[in-house]
C-alpha cells in the first residue's frame, strides 16, 4: 500500500525525522493560507499523487509570491497528472503540500527496504541524491552503500557513521544522521514498511539534514494490522478496477491488450499472459481467482474483466486441483448468462472432473469453446479476437 | 529414492482440526501419507480423523516420532507456528499459509538459522514424492511415480508442469514447491542439489517467475554443480513492472528481477529455457 508524501511527512516527525516545514491543502484559498501561516518569501507547491516524477510534468513549482502560490495551486487541484511512473491518464490531483523553501547545500539519499538476497533490512544510501537510484545505481554503483540491518541486533551506531562518513557528513551532522535512520528503522519495523525513500534528504546551508521528499510502501500482508495506516488509503490513486477486485478476494491488474484473462494461481496467470503474447495476441489483464473458487467469484471476474471496453474475447484458464473443473464449469455458465457475456469466451480446463466440466460447456448455444489443450486455447482466443477486431 | 520425503516419513499436521487442515490432511491420509497426528492448542486429547489432536509440536513429535510438519494455519499465527515446529525438532516444516507478513518472515528465517531444519514455503503447494508421501494441497491424481525432480516458486505451474510430464510417461521422482513469497525458506539451489544426489532422478524441470534473484543464483550454480538435463521457464514475460502480480515475491523493481534476465541468465548457463508453458513436458523428454 502507498500513502502520499504529507502523510508519510506526517509519520517522520513521529519518529523525529526533520521534515521541511509545511502543510496540507486541499483548496486553493487554503494553500494561500498555508503560505502565508508560513511565513517568508518563497514556498514550494508540490501534488499530491501517488507516483514519482512529478518535478519533471509541472507537478512541483516555487513559487515567489502568495499570488504564484494562488495561481499554481489553482493550476494543480482538481486536475491530473502523469508522470513517467503512471499511465497517459495519469493520477488526479485532490490535494497539495505546501513547503517553507530551504537553501539546499547537497542533495543525498537515503533508503531502507526488505533486501530478498541477503534476507536482511537493508539501508540504501548514496551522495548522488536527487537524481533516480537505479541510474545511480547502474552508472556509478561505487557511489552507493548498503548496510543490512540484523534483525536481533537492530540498528547498530557504527552502521549509521558508517553511512555518515560515506555521505561526507560531519560534526553534529553524524549524530543527525543517526538519529534520521533509527527513526526510519523504528519507523519501518512498527508500521511494517516495505519501503521507505527519502530522495532527496538535503543538507541545508546551515548544514542540516531534511527529509524534502518521503516515499513510504507498506507490506500489503501486514497493513490490516494497523488501522492507523489503513486510513491513509487513497482509493482514488489507485487503478478502479484492481481496488474493486480486492473487495472479492481477486488479484487483477490492467493491462493494455484486449484478450481477458481469467486463471487460478498467480503463475499460471502469468504464464498464461505470456502465452498470449507467444500467440500474437496482447493480454489485457492478470487475473488470479485463487484456489477458492466460487460460482460468485467467477461472476465478479468476468464482470471485472467485461469492464474493459477493449476486450475482444476472453481466455479463461484452470487447473483443477482442489477446485473441481465441474464446479467452475457451473459457474461459468452462470456468469455467461447472468452477465450476458457477448464476447466470445475460450476454456481451457484440466486436471479433477475436467472432462465432466468440458461436457457441461460444450453444446450450450452460447459463444463459448471448450479447449482441451493450453496452447490451442491460446490460438484459439487470439484468432477470435482478431476476428472480432 | 526421492528427496527429502518418502513413505517412512511420519508427518504431523499444525493447524489440524481447522478446514484447510482438516480437509488436506484427509486427502493426505488417502494418498498414503504417514499422517500420525496434528496440533491444535487446547484440543489436545481429541482424536480428529482417527488421529492423535495435541496441544503442542513438542507433545506431538515425543508421541508419534514425527520429523516433518506442514502448517495451516492463519498467516498472523504462522511465524509462531514454524517457530514452535523449529523447537520441538521437527527437520522439515512444510509451510502453505499465504500473507505472512515479510518482517515476521525475515525474524524466522534468522531465528532458523543454524537450527538445521529446513523450510519449504510460505506461500507454496508443498512437496510430493509420489507414490509414497504427499504433504500439501497439490492435486494427487496428476502425479506419476517416476524420474524427474520438479522445482517452482508458483503451484498452477508446478501442477502444469506434473500434468506434462506424467503426459510424456515420465513421473516425477520429488515435487517441491517453493513458494511465491520474496523471503521464504528452501530456494533453487537448495532443491536442485538434492536433485542431482537424488539416484531416482534423471531430469529437472524448474520453474521460475519474475521479481528476486534466486533464477540466476540457479543458474550458476547449474552450470557448475548439476550434470542432469534441466528445462526451465520463467513467468512473467508481459508483466508490467512495479506491479506485484500476485505473488508476494512476483514484482519487477529498479529494473531488477525481470523474465529477461532470468532467462538470459539461464541460457547463458547452458540450459534449456522453453518460452511456452505447454512445452515443458515435451522438452524434458527431448533432453532424456
Amino acid at each position: 500500500m502507498n500513502i502520499h508524501e504529507y502523510q508519510a511527512k506526517q509519520l517522520f516527525l513521529h519518529y523525529a525525522i526533520p521534515v521541511p516545514e509545511g502543510k496540507q491543502a486541499i483548496t486553493v484559498e487554503s494553500a494561500a493560507q498555508v503560505a502565508k501561516d508560513l511565513g517568508g518569501d518563497g514556498w514550494v507547491v508540490k501534488a499530491q499523487v501517488h507516483a514519482g516524477g512529478r518535478g519533471k510534468v509541472g507537478g512541483v513549482k516555487l513559487a515567489k509570491s502568495l499570488a504564484e502560490v494562488t495561481e499554481f495551486s489553482q493550476g494543480m487541484l482538481g486536475k491530473r497528472l502523469a508522470t513517467q511512473q503512471t499511465d497517459a491518464h495519469g493520477l488526479p490531483i485532490n490535494s497539495l503540500l505546501i513547503e517553507k523553501i530551504y537553501p539546499i547545500k547537497r542533495e543525498l539519499y537515503l533508503s531502507i527496504l526488505v533486501d530478498r538476497g541477503s534476507q536482511r533490512i537493508i539501508f540504501v544510501a548514496s551522495a548522488a541524491g536527487g537524481m533516480d537510484i537505479e541510474t545511480v545505481a547502474h552508472e556509478t554503483p561505487e557511489q552507493i552503500i548498503s548496510v543490512p540491518v540484523h534483525p536481533a541486533a537492530g540498528l547498530q551506531a557504527y552502521q549509521c557513521r558508517k553511512v555518515a562518513y560515506t555521505l561526507g557528513l560531519k560534526g553534529t551532522q553524524i549524530k543527525a544522521l543517526a538519529k534520521i535512520m533509527q527513526g526510519l528503522y523504528d519507523l519501518f519495523i512498527a508500521k511494517d514498511a516495505s519501503q521507505i525513500e527519502i530522495n532527496p534528504l538535503i543538507e541545508t546551508d546551515s548544514g542540516d539534514l531534511l527529509a524534502l521528499d518521503a516515499k513510504i510502501n507498506f507490506d500489503d500482508n501486514a497493513v490490516e494490522v494497523h488501522p492507523d495506516i489503513l486510513a491513509m488509503k487513497d482509493a482514488e490513486q489507485e487503478d478502479e478496477k484492481e481496488n474493486k477486485a480486492q473487495q472479492f478476494g481477486l488479484n487483477y491488474i490492467t493491462l493494455d491488450g484486449n484478450i481477458g484473462c481469467m486463471v487460478n494461481g498467480a503463475g499460471l496467470a502469468m504464464a498464461t499472459m505470456d502465452l498470449v503474447k507467444l500467440k500474437g495476441g496482447q493480454p489485457a489483464n492478470f487475473l488470479d481467482v485463487g484456489g477458492g473458487t466460487s460460482i460468485e467469484k467467477v461472476c465478479e471476474a468476468f464482470k471485472l474483466i467485461l469492464s474493459d471496453n477493449s476486450v475482444k474475447a476472453v481466455l479463461v484458464n484452470i487447473f483443477g486441483g482442489i477446485v473441481q473443473c465441474d464446479i467452475i464449469a457451473a459457474g461459468i455458465l452462470a456468469a455467461v448468462e447472468q452477465i450476458h457475456v457477448t464476447v466470445p469466451v475460450v476454456v481451457r480446463l484440466e486436471g479433477t472432473n475436467a472432462e465432466q466440466g468440458r461436457a457441461l460447456l460444450s453444446n450450450t448455444g452460447l459463444n463459448l469453446f471448450a479447449a482441451d489443450d493450453l496452447a490451442h486455447a491460446a490460438e484459439q482466443v487470439v484468432a477470435l479476437a482478431e476476428a472480432v477486431v | 529414492m526421492s528427496i527429502l520425503i518418502n513413505k517412512e516419513t511420519k508427518v504431523i499436521c499444525q493447524g489440524f482440526t481447522g478446514k484447510q487442515g482438516t480437509f488436506h490432511s484427509q486427502q493426505a491420509l488417502d494418498y498414503g501419507t504417514q499422517l500420525v497426528g496434528g496440533v491444535t492448542p487446547e484440543r489436545g486429547g481429541e482424536i480428529h480423523l482417527g488421529l492423535p489432536v495435541f496441544n503442542t509440536v513438542q507433545d506431538a513429535v515425543n508421541n508419534t516420532g514425527a520429523t516433518a510438519s506442514v502448517i495451516y494455519v492463519p498467516p498472523f499465527y504462522a511465524a509462531d507456528a514454524i517457530l514452535e515446529a523449529v523447537d520441538a525438532g521437527i527437520k522439515l516444516i512444510v509451510c502453505i499459509t499465504e500473507g505472512i507478513p515479510i518482517l515476521q518472515m525475515l525474524r524466522v528465517k534468522a531465528a532458523m538459522a543454524e537450527t538445521g531444519a529446513l523450510l519449504i514455503g510460505p506461500n507454496c503447494p508443498g512437496i510430493i514424492t509420489p507414490g509414497e508421501c504427499k504433504i500439501g494441497i497439490m492435486p494427487a491424481n496428476i502425479h506419476l511415480p517416476g524420474s524427474i525432480g520438479i522445482v517452482s516458486r508458483s503451484g498452477t505451474l508446478t501442477y502444469e508442469s506434473v500434468h506434462q510430464t506424467t503426459a510424456q510417461g515420465l513421473g516425477q521422482s520429488t515435487c517441491v514447491g517453493i513458494g511465491g513469497d520474496p523471503i521464504h525458506g528452501m530456494n533453487f539451489v537448495d532443491v536442485l542439489s538434492r536433485f542431482q544426489a537424488d539416484e531416482q532422478t534423471k531430469g529437472i524441470v524448474m520453474v521460475g517467475e519474475i521479481g528476486g534473484g534466486e533464477e540466476e543464483d540457479a543458474a550458476e550454480y547449474i552450470k557448475a554443480h548439476v550434470t542432469k538435463p534441466v528445462v526451465a521457464y520463467i513467468a512473467g514475460q508481459t508483466a508490467p513492472p512495479g506491479k506485484r502480480m500476485g505473488h508476494a515475491g512476483a514484482i519487477v523493481t529498479g529494473g531488477k528481477g525481470t523474465a529477461e534476465g532470468k532467462v538470459a541468465a539461464l541460457k547463458a548457463a547452458g540450459i534449456e529455457v522453453v518460452s511456452s508453458p505447454t512445452d515443458i513436458g515435451v522438452a524434458m523428454k527431448g533432453c532424456l
